[in-house]
């Protein structure tokens, strides 16, 4: 079967694109298409832990089961944000936008 | 309603849509650029989104807020592409019959949409390296609006 790949930020400038398509074995789940995505593309390996993924613009699970079509987005982390509060977990200065 | 736009943030319009007659305050906050990050100065920055997951995360913090705070109206809208320094990056505007509500919803709002959004923020310093801020996995601990 084939899915749909979007890579963002981070993600996108290592891989150097920011769609893509995929072919899969029936019965593949998040965990195989990250697998085949990290062996096919090297400079994503490393960032692999950090990303969350999105299977038709949903949050899943590596368990997930893809069907064809699928549109299957890397997601690193965003900015979380400072909020610049004394003693909470903002640094100093905040983050603006 | 939510909006990802690709230009300036039309600040005046969203505060006058959001005042109502049955509320008595309105907050309204604005994230900006900033020219600095942890001491490097920073200057340009632009923002990136998964556009239409990003859109739907929007909308559903705005009806959690509402559900989850005495408000009567909440507005977010993100710009997107490179945003000038100082400019606005972020607008949340939150309408309630009373300004504690008004207060804490958009607060909420921001904190949440920082960690549970699908948009990331990049910099370019001075000197012409440039990086991803990267502070929170989506959907990890912390994540989500609850």
């Amino acid at each position: 079967m084939t899915i749909q790949l979007l890579f963002f930020a981070q993600a996108r400038e290592r891989a150097g694109f920011g769609r893509a398509t995929l072919e899969l074995p029936e019965g593949s789940r998040v965990a195989d298409a990250l697998a085949e995505i990290a062996r096919r593309h090297p400079a994503l390996a490393e960032l692999m832990p950090h990303l969350a993924v999105a299977v038709d613009r949903k949050l899943v699970s590596p368990q997930t089961a893809l069907t064809a079509g699928v549109e299957l987005a890397l997601l690193p982390p965003v900015s979380g944000g400072a909020t610049g509060a004394r003693g909470g977990r903002g640094k100093a200065g905040g983050a603006g936008g | 309603m939510a909006e990802l736009v690709h230009g300036p943030i039309d600040v005046p319009r969203i505060l006058t849509s959001a005042l109502r007659p049955d509320c008595g305050a309105v907050t309204l906050f604005l994230g900006t650029t900033r020219d600095q990050h942890q001491g490097r100065a920073v200057e340009r920055l632009s923002y990136e989104a998964y556009e239409p997951m990003a859109l739907a995360a929007l909308e559903a913090l705005e009806s959690a807020a509402m559900e989850r705070f005495a408000i009567a109206g909440c507005t977010i809208v993100h710009r997107l592409g490179e945003v000038p320094i100082g400019d606005a990056s972020v607008v949340v505007a939150v309408a309630a019959a009373h300004r504690a509500a008004a207060f804490d919803a958009c607060r909420w709002a921001m904190d949440e949409l920082k960690r549970s959004v699908p948009i990331w923020k990049k910099e370019f310093f001075a000197g012409g390296s440039e990086a991803w801020v990267e502070g929170a996995s989506l959907g990890g601990s912390g994540g989500g609006p609850e």
